[in-house]
């Protein structure tokens, strides 16, 4: 399979990064040469192999539903780029 | 005494104890050596006025109950630490200050250490020669223009260049082993589960661990024990009986059964690195161990897998990344365009084509293609390990198919930057302890490792392992101080 510019600036867009075209054609180069080894995987049959999600051979533990971080809004906002104190601001959303 | 900044880990605690050295001498000496030491780039950021302090603090009443009495101790910038600016080497968190600590560095100040500042590291982990960081190249302290490998190059060349008696790292797919094996320093990787990932910026989180990264195996030992934790806050890590590796540490691996995978000897692999693995089987048995032929079949299969497991995963974490809750902004007409431009201008080339990955692997009709199919493959090289386990207590090989290469070398071509890590992703991507050590130099007088792989909560017999060759091997790193004027 090869993956060509259009496919680059869909996963660009899915991705949420602009890419110019200088930079889209060569990662279209990049990402042809990952996958053609990648595609290394297809020389194995694996219809009955259960899939591996975690390596941690336990069940998530629960735990009780407590609040245990109060009165840090502060510290919460404190990183942000641009806020009001209150909330974050981000560039206008609705017309 | 010698030189304060010649001494391990576990020398200077015991001076410490012993009332021979206080936290500010140390605390002086390490700092006056990083400050001389600005060309290799170790440091993202410094905290030296603070921790100078702290250790004038910590003399004033010292508790030598501590395992780490007054230690000065620099720690890759992917572990947040409360106050003090954390990274990940990326400009999209050049001004990223965190309101909280990681656990495994929490675990680290309650035993007495002190944090001389955050250490370079390839951009969110990502890179095996430190060459994707924001704040640059770092030099491996062996020689000058040399890569210290990747991601914790940072931490590697802190180490090997005596910047900081002992560090830890993070690793994915090799990040602290394969460093280690190009500076000459000893690297583990502990098991999944073992090391809280609470606070520590994630890449992949199925395969992301910390780890101690030191001069010998009996400081990394002491580290390890400090830093492995049952956490809450992580809902990954296990609740099991931990170890004191420091204290139970011995050279006797007398009768253990050490399986030499054949898949490891791959095409192309340089006869040093051969002749070094050979010379490995030869120390185990001289240390009263039996190795026994074994075999891998799925090993090159692994990086593949990696390559798209690792991305998926970290396509998913970085989403987060948008210029709106933290991290750098980019202003765009709209909140699309904002988001767009503030991850193309944050993001360096090596994450964004991982992201890329891994959001196409993810995407409508290629997840069952790539994902699903890599998953599958990866209980496949699971199952290799446990097969070979009923057979052995652990599994000798290379840490890295070369020594460090020369910085830009290999920027150029992703897939051979890739190949770095093929006989370290297989440990990852089956949750196993993993340690590399030092074990000889090449013809160019550079440092190879040799890699113990143990069982899933092994780690004291893969440290005794360790333990026990580094005595046979008696390893002296090449270096001379190039950098410093």
């Amino acid at each position: 399979m090869s993956i060509d510019l259009k496919t680059i600036k869909h996963i660009s867009k899915l991705s949420r990064i602009s890419v110019d075209d200088k930079r889209a054609e060569k990662l279209v180069d990049d990402l042809n040469s990952i996958f053609d080894f990648i595609e290394k995987l297809n020389e194995l049959k694996t219809d009955n192999v259960e899939p591996l999600t975690s390596v941690a051979e336990t069940t998530l533990k629960l735990r009780p539903d407590e609040v245990k971080s109060k009165n840090i809004r502060e510290q919460i906002i404190k990183n942000s780029p641009q806020d009001n104190e209150d909330y974050f601001v981000v560039p206008k959303v609705i017309e | 005494m010698s030189e304060i900044t010649n001494q391990s880990l576990t020398e200077l605690v015991e001076n410490v104890k012993n009332k021979k050295l206080s936290s500010t001498d140390i605390t002086k000496a390490f700092i006056e050596r990083s400050e001389k030491s600005k060309e290799l780039n170790a440091y993202i950021t410094e905290d030296f006025t603070s921790a100078l302090d702290k250790a004038k603090k910590f003399d004033q009443k010292p508790n030598l109950d501590l395992k780490l009495p007054g230690i000065p101790m620099a720690v890759k910038d992917l572990f947040c630490t409360k106050g003090i600016k954390t990274t990940a080497g990326s400009k999209i968190l050049n001004n990223f200050v965190p309101t909280y600590e990681s656990t495994v560095t929490e675990n680290i100040w309650n035993e007495g250490a002190i944090l001389l500042g955050k250490l370079n590291c390839d951009e969110f982990a990502m890179g095996s020669s430190n060459e994707t960081s924001f704040f640059g190249n770092v030099q491996n302290p062996i020689d000058k223009n040399f890569v210290p490998g990747g991601s914790s190059g940072g931490s590697a060349s802190a180490v090997a260049g005596k910047l900081t008696p002992i560090t830890i790292g993070t690793d994915t797919g090799g990040s602290i082993r394969q460093p280690a094996s190009f500076t000459g320093t000893v690297g583990l990787k502990p098991t999944y589960g073992s090391c809280s990932r609470y606070g520590i910026v994630a890449f992949a989180s199925s395969l992301d661990q910390a780890g101690p990264m030191a001069q010998n195996v009996k400081d990394c030992a002491l580290l390890q024990e400090v830093i492995s934790s049952y956490d809450p806050k992580d809902s990954t890590s296990i609740d099991f009986e931990r170890n004191h590796y420091s204290k139970e540490l011995t050279n006797n691996i007398k009768g253990k059964k050490i399986g030499i995978p054949k898949e490891y000897r791959v095409d192309g692999m340089p006869k040093e690195i051969e002749e070094l693995w050979q010379k490995g089987i030869q120390y185990v048995k001289d240390c009263g161990a039996e190795t026994i032929d074994i075999s891998l079949p799925h090993t090159s299969y692994a990086l593949p897998t990696y390559y798209i497991v690792a991305p998926a995963e970290a396509s998913s974490n970085l989403a987060r990344y948008d210029g709106v809750k933290y991290g750098f902004r980019a202003s765009g007409e709209n909140l699309i365009d904002m988001y767009e431009k503030t991850r193309s201008e944050g993001f360096g080339a090596e994450v964004q084509r991982r992201i890329m990955i891994g959001t196409y692997v993810l995407s409508s009709g290629y997840y069952d293609a790539y994902y699903l199919k890599a998953q599958k493959v990866r209980n496949l090289i699971k199952n290799d390990f446990d097969e070979a386990y009923k057979k052995v207590d652990a599994i000798l090989t290379p840490s890295t198919p070369s020594s460090a290469f020369k910085i830009g070398e290999k920027t150029n071509d992703p897939v051979s930057m890739y190949l770095n890590d093929i006989f370290t992703v297989p440990v990852n991507l089956a949750g196993l302890p993993g340690i590399s050590i030092p074990a000889g130099h090449d013809s160019k007088g550079y440092p190879l490792g040799l890699q113990i792989i143990g069982k899933a909560f092994d780690e004291q017999n893969i440290l005794n392992i360790a333990f026990a060759m580094e005595q046979k091997i008696n390893f002296k790193n090449k270096i001379m101080d190039w950098w410093i004027k």
